[in-house]
């Protein structure tokens, strides 16, 4: 038996190490994974062809039928303003999918550039990063992205901004390692012998290696920023109107009608819980995949 | 000499270097500690002067009025129209005083405002940690020592959910339980009277804040416990026939539990976040709710006062559990 199996094994193991090579072949070993890419999937369909799948406009509304049960016409009901849930979901998608990828680029955009300066650079340039980092990571989350946003005033761009600010030191942190580690190795080494410039080094042969932990840690985020758009819609300080943004939807919705209308409070919650389950899900298996040091 | 006492000598003389290194590593955190608390005060003061038109402007757009004497007045009276330099150097020498300015809103003094709410956040706050530990720790460790069965799956699509829901949402969940079961929901607005009045209905919202750091702990703890149960020692004490039961409570938890303070620490401090929406959510008057609202109402004596009180709290709590760590862990006392 083990015979048969041994060629298999080597098959495997000459498989091309790249890092999509890699996250194709796992996917397959990662069921859970492979659920929540296709949460994801779904969810990045609805957003991007939410022209298509909804019957009604999210914004339009229509006095003749506030506050319809969920039924036939409006799959998921109306609100107070007669807008059809299904479509304002099905929109909303489009908003979090904006803000969660906007801000975790943005964020890991200025991380690796933080991180990988201060762990190339070292000494007193690292020092003064690392404060910065200190600083920034010092301050929850949440009220970092409230008062970030109340600062720059309601609009999609600078929610976007807001939320990518606290992201920053978390990949900085994990950027910074990482290369403080790869400056060492002898392919660096052979890099400077052959005359490369420091920069060139830093940015063709140090930072592609740190693209692993980089988009483990820009997975979690992306759900981590999905969630706080939500929070920030839902106080109000968010994505303004007319965007129609989950959040928002439960904070119109919150105070009167959790009595009345309880679909109004529970499928946009379904929405960004799910959109969130599906990025965490996918996240996790691509952390066991790509970081090997967690493998169970 | 004989080399008992040599020894003896060296033992104590290392010793007391030991000690003197754990004494400059307590003062170096101490003055990053300052120098990040100082940066943080600057980081919101000019934050909070980005935005375009102050509080002077806001009033008199609101109020439609357009007498520019009154509006030099309002700004000269809230101290706006001096040099932004020197009412940050005003506003960090009166935190040294305990003069935390006045609020726009009610002009009283931003402390009186502030201090009272603390109490029912910080209620709020140490419930939903209990929750969170009492339920994360060992629901983490079952986790691990059944990995990969049924049960572990379970255990972790739940925590994986923890992390997935918004807490806001939680808690309207909960309510809409409380009207479908009580047909009312409950109030904060006046303080519970009774020790257990209390604690029942400040572990409803508790509940919805505390659920994703149970989550988080439990996740943490899981991996914990794993990377220490793949150890060579935990594998010498199973070779050696201790039962099962004591490897894995005795000699694995104990290491495991390590990096689990770390995250109850940052947690603890970061719990913010939740309870920002939940005492919204549940209407509940703590300070957490009031940063919202100073937010909304562009209070800024409140809202900078405010998160230089959260990031106060965040730092103070993450120094503590460095020094606890130096205290739990003999190995970084000796490498540092």
């Amino acid at each position: 038996m083990s015979i048969i199996d041994l060629p298999v094994e080597t098959e495997t193991a000459d498989r091309p190490e790249s890092v999509w090579s890699k996250i194709r072949y796992h996917l397959g070993a990662h069921p859970l994974g492979s659920i929540g890419a296709a949460i994801m999937a779904v969810f990045v369909f609805c957003a991007v062809f939410a022209d298509f799948i909804s019957a009604y406009s999210p914004t339009a509304t229509d006095a003749t039928v506030r506050l319809l049960h969920p039924g036939a016409g409006h799959v998921l009901g109306t609100d107070q303003m007669g807008r059809d849930i299904f479509s304002r979901i099905i929109y909303g998608a489009r908003i979090s999918l904006a803000v969660g990828l906007g801000s975790t680029l943005l964020g890991s955009l200025f991380g690796v550039a933080l991180g990988l300066t201060s762990g190339y650079v070292g000494g007193w340039v690292d020092l003064v990063i690392q404060r910065i980092i200190d600083v920034l990571q010092s301050v929850p989350l949440l009220v970092l992205a409230l008062v970030m946003a109340a600062a720059l005033g309601p609009a999609l761009d600078n929610t976007i901004v807001a939320i990518s600010i606290p992201l920053i030191p978390y990949t900085a942190r994990v950027i910074r390692s990482n290369t403080l580690a790869l400056r060492e190795q002898p392919f660096v080494e052979a890099a400077r012998a052959v005359g490369m410039s420091e920069f060139r080094i830093a940015v063709r042969h140090v930072l592609p290696n740190t693209i692993a932990p980089l988009i483990v840690i820009a997975t979690a985020q992306l759900g981590a920023s999905i969630l706080t758009e939500a929070s920030l819609s839902f106080l109000g300080l968010g994505v303004p109107e007319p965007h129609p943004s989950w959040g928002r939807m439960l904070s119109e919705s919150a105070a009167e009608y959790v009595r009345t209308a309880p679909w109004l409070v529970i499928f946009p919650g379904v929405a960004i819980s799910l959109a969130v389950f599906g990025t965490n899900l996918f996240g996790d298996a691509l952390r066991d995949i790509l970081d090997p040091r967690l493998r169970d | 000499m004989t080399l008992e006492r040599c020894g003896a000598l060296w033992g104590r003389a290392a010793y007391f270097r030991r000690e003197a290194r754990v004494g400059t590593y307590i003062i170096r955190r101490f003055f990053l500690m300052l120098l990040t608390l100082f940066g943080i005060s600057l980081l919101i003061f000019t934050m909070l002067r980005l935005v375009p038109g102050n509080i002077a402007d806001i009033v008199f757009n609101a109020a439609g009025m357009i007498d520019v004497a009154e509006k030099a007045k309002l700004e000269k009276e809230l101290g706006l129209d001096r040099p932004i330099p020197v009412q940050y150097v005003e506003w960090v020498s009166g935190l040294a005083r305990g003069d935390l300015g006045y609020s726009y809103v009610s002009e009283k003094p931003a402390i009186d405002e502030i201090l009272p709410r603390i109490p029912i956040t910080a209620k709020l706050a140490g419930l939903a940690l209990l929750f969170a530990v009492t339920f994360g720790v060992p629901l983490g460790v079952i986790s691990a020592v059944k990995q990969n069965t049924t049960l572990d799956y379970v255990l972790r699509v739940i925590s994986l959910s923890g992390l997935s829901l918004p807490s806001f949402w939680l808690g309207l969940l909960i309510l809409m339980a409380f009207v479908a079961y009580f047909g009312a929901i409950p109030i904060y607005t006046n303080p519970p009277k009774g020790f257990w009045n209390t604690l029942w209905l400040f572990s409803i919202p508790a509940m919805a804040v505390g659920f994703r750091s149970s989550a988080l702990i439990m996740r943490l703890t899981r991996s914990s416990m794993l990377e220490v149960l793949r150890q060579d020692y935990i594998r010498t004490a199973r070779a050696k026939g201790a039962p099962a039961r004591t490897v894995n409570y005795r000699h694995a938890l104990r290491n495991a539990l390590l990096p689990v303070v770390t995250v109850i620490g940052i947690e603890a401090a970061f719990l913010m976040g939740g309870l920002i929406v939940t005492e919204t959510v549940f209407n509940i008057p703590g300070v957490a709710r009031f940063l919202v609202e100073a937010i909304r109402w562009r209070d800024y004596p409140i809202v900078q006062n405010l998160v230089m009180f959260v990031a106060v709290v965040a730092v103070s709590i993450n120094f503590l559990i460095d020094l606890l760590y130096a205290v739990l862990d003999p190995r970084i006392r000796y490498a540092s």
